[in-house]
Order: structure tokens, then sequence, then C-alpha cells
């Protein structure tokens, strides 16, 4: 851990790495499956790129006091060690909150809701949200409030940043003669692994 | 989408999510972050019969219960019995393999975001048996294991020259370090598709127009 006074610069450290170096689509393979099946247009994948860096960053805050008030060994509401239940109580809590959120969208703010609230639903099973919230509790990380919170914007950034180039490049690829077998899927995938070989070259910048 | 095998032997409704409804490179379902233990084969076999265990056991007890669970909340009751599964699989491994827990680190628990276990109970068994529904969720995510394997067993050899923990190559073998990083996975993905569609080309557009999350 680094000293007090180095508190802005271990958040900026914790933004880059979740941004670049373990960016969380390309690093830890979270979120594929939306990365791939909405990737088709610059619209949508932004669209839902957004719905994901909110709902990250909301349930993150709000699974980390849950975890640390709750759940860990000598929490403050009896202490009793109830860690077994993480996975439970973290689902029902992103689900709960997308539910909630799309209510409230709906209601008060329809404009909002039919540019990214219709992807909402789809954000319960994101595995970019879950495991977000699995990674900042990693014991060896060591994370505070502030540390998650920033861990988890970055990490919502970075799946937006990536579904977007990923979208970008399949936008100018349309017009391209693939080979039959290789469309779809299959040239996505392997996009996605060039993509993460460009990310690579940001490791030894900065790590987590 | 394939519409799954409604009646007929058990046994294709079996083996059906291993070839003909492959999630992975049928249905382009699932590609999720199991991905990231396919750098060796071990981890890869315990990930895929966790997750055989899983989807059977999810599919068995919603088919079971699916007369009782009311039709607006049936995706929270579906979330519910997929984590509680998942939590009684993760304190079986951290209970009896410890090394290997650790080894997985938080991917047991992101199995519960699998599409595949929630495609599998949503899109098969809220309207088939249980006996069948069991079947059809260990197919499923049989075939899904069967593709990690595949992955793994072409990235752990060139990757770090061994293949479950046993030197394959002779002295001096020079890894491709790539294939053990994240774009070795995509990279292989990526060709094991292209490979298996060109042998059996896909009755339908290679791509759905749309695919659950």
């Amino acid at each position: 851990m680094m000293p007090e006074s180095s508190e802005a610069s271990r958040l900026a450290v914790i933004f880059l790495a979740s941004l670049l170096t373990n960016n969380i689509v390309l690093s830890n393979f979270l979120g594929m499956c939306s990365f791939i099946a909405l990737s088709r247009s610059m619209k949508t994948a932004f669209g839902m790129g957004l719905a994901v860096v909110f709902v990250t960053f909301c349930t993150a805050v709000l699974n980390y006091l849950i975890y640390y008030g709750l759940l860990a060994p000598g929490n403050p509401c009896g202490g009793a060690d109830l860690t077994y239940l993480t996975f439970l109580v973290f689902i029902l809590v992103i689900a709960g909150f997308v539910q909630l959120v799309e209510m409230l969208l709906e209601r008060f703010l329809p404009g909002l809701y039919f540019s990214f609230g219709i992807f909402l639903p789809l954000i319960t099973v994101n595995c970019v949200i879950l495991g977000t919230n699995l990674l900042m509790i990693e014991p060896d990380r060591h994370f505070g409030l502030g540390d998650a919170a920033v861990y988890a914007l970055g990490s919502g950034l970075g799946y937006l940043v990536a579904i977007c180039l990923l979208a970008g490049i399949r936008t100018r690829l349309q017009p391209a003669d693939v080979p039959r077998p290789l469309r779809g899927l299959g040239l996505t995938v392997i996009i996605t692994g060039l993509l993460a070989m460009a990310f690579m070259g940001f490791t030894g910048m900065v790590d987590l | 989408m394939n519409a799954p095998q409604q009646s007929g032997p058990w046994v294709s409704t079996l083996t059906a999510g291993i070839t003909r409804d492959n999630p992975i490179l049928v249905q382009v379902l699932g590609i999720c972050s199991a991905l990231a233990v396919t750098n060796a084969v071990r981890p890869t076999l315990v990930m895929g019969l966790a997750l055989i265990v899983v989807t059977g056991g999810s599919s068995l007890v919603i088919s079971a219960l699916r007369n009782t669970i009311p039709h607006r909340v049936r995706l929270m009751v579906q979330m519910l019995v997929i984590s509680v599964l998942v939590i009684v699989v993760h304190l079986l491994l951290r209970a009896h393999w410890y090394a290997m827990s650790e080894r997985l680190g938080p991917y047991v628990g992101l199995i519960i975001t699998n599409c595949i276990v929630l495609g599998r109970s949503e899109g098969y068994a809220l309207q088939h048996g249980p006996w069948r529904s069991c079947l059809d969720g260990i197919g499923a995510a049989a075939g899904y294991a069967a593709v990690l394997l595949v992955i793994a067993m072409v990235r752990e050899p060139l990757g770090s020259g061994t293949l479950a923990g046993v030197a394959v190559f002779p002295e001096g073998f020079q890894s491709a370090l790539l294939l053990s990083a994240a774009p070795g996975a995509f990279l292989t993905l990526g060709v094991v598709v292209w490979i298996v569609r060109a042998i059996w080309p896909p009755a339908e557009p290679t791509e759905h127009p749309e695919a659950l999350p």
C-alpha cells in the first residue's frame, strides 16, 4: 500500500489500470455475450455501454457498503461471517437495482428510457456488473470505498471503450468479403483478440 | 434459434446440446468469463464440471417448480435457484480443493451470470418435465465445456509447454506466451469457430438477429 499522501495518485492508478491495462472485457473476459451481440451498430453499443457504466458504479457502491456492513467477518451488525451469502446478496441487489432504475426511468424520463432503458433488463445477467462487484472485494486488493467506486467507474468505462471500438471496426468491415464460415462470431472473436493484443501494449504502464 | 428437441429418445436431448445446438458454436451464447480459465486444462475441466452441475441442477429444480412460480417474478426465482447452486459448488470446492478454488477466483461466482444457465431454464425447463430438463441442461453445459476444453488443449501446450501439468514438448521448447495471455483465448476461439463452421456449415444465417445478453 502506498502512503496516505498519495491518495489521489493511487486513485488515478486504479482508474487507469481498470480502464486500460486490466480492461474488464479484453483481459478479464467479462461481458462477452453483450459485447458480441450488441456491437453491430455504434448507437446500440454506446447505449449499452452507458447503461453498464451507470449500473456498475451504483451497484458496486451499494454492494461494497452491504458487504462490509453486513457480510464480512467483524462487520458492525453482529460481526458474524456471512460471506457465503455474497453471491446471493450481490445478484439480488443488482437485479433489484436494475428493476428500480427501469421503473423510475420509464415513469419520469421516458426519453432517456427509450434511448438506454431498453438495455437495462439485459444488464442483470451482464457479467461485467457481477464481475466488478466480486473483483473489488478480493481480499488482496485492500480496497476502501473510494478505491472501489473508482475501480467500478474505470471498469464500466473500460467496457464502454471496448464495445465502441469493436462496433466501429465491425461497421467498417461490413462491405468486406469475409469467408463464409468466418462471418459473424468467428471474425468478431478474432477482432476482439487483436484488440486485446493492442491493449496488452499498456501493460507495465500502471498495475493494480 | 434452433427449436429444442421436443420428444424422441432421451439420448438426443442430451447430445443435442453438445452437437446440433451447441451453445457457443451454434447459438452464440455464453462466451462468458469461463474463457478466462482456459489457459490450462485442469482448471478448465473443473470449471466445465461446475457448470454442468449448476445447469443440470437449476434446470431440474426450476422445471419441478415451473407450475408454482408466478410468471412475473420468474426471473428473480431463477436467479435465486442458480445462485444457491453456485454457492453450494463454491463451498464444496473451497472445502475440498482449496488450491483450485483460489485458482478459479471469482470465476466460479460468475457462473451465475453465464447466459447458458439462465438460457436453458428460461428456454427449456419452464416448458418441459424435470427429468428431460435436467438432461437438456447437462447437454448444453457439456457442449460448452467441450469447446472450453478444446481451447485449453490448444492454449496450454503451446502457451506453457505442458498438458494438464505434464510436459509434452522436449527441453528447449520456446512457448508462445501470447497464447497464455488473454488474446490467445480470443484468437483460439475464433479459429475453432472458423474450423467448425467450415466443416459443418450452419443451416441458417451465421448470426442471429437478437441473441440473449
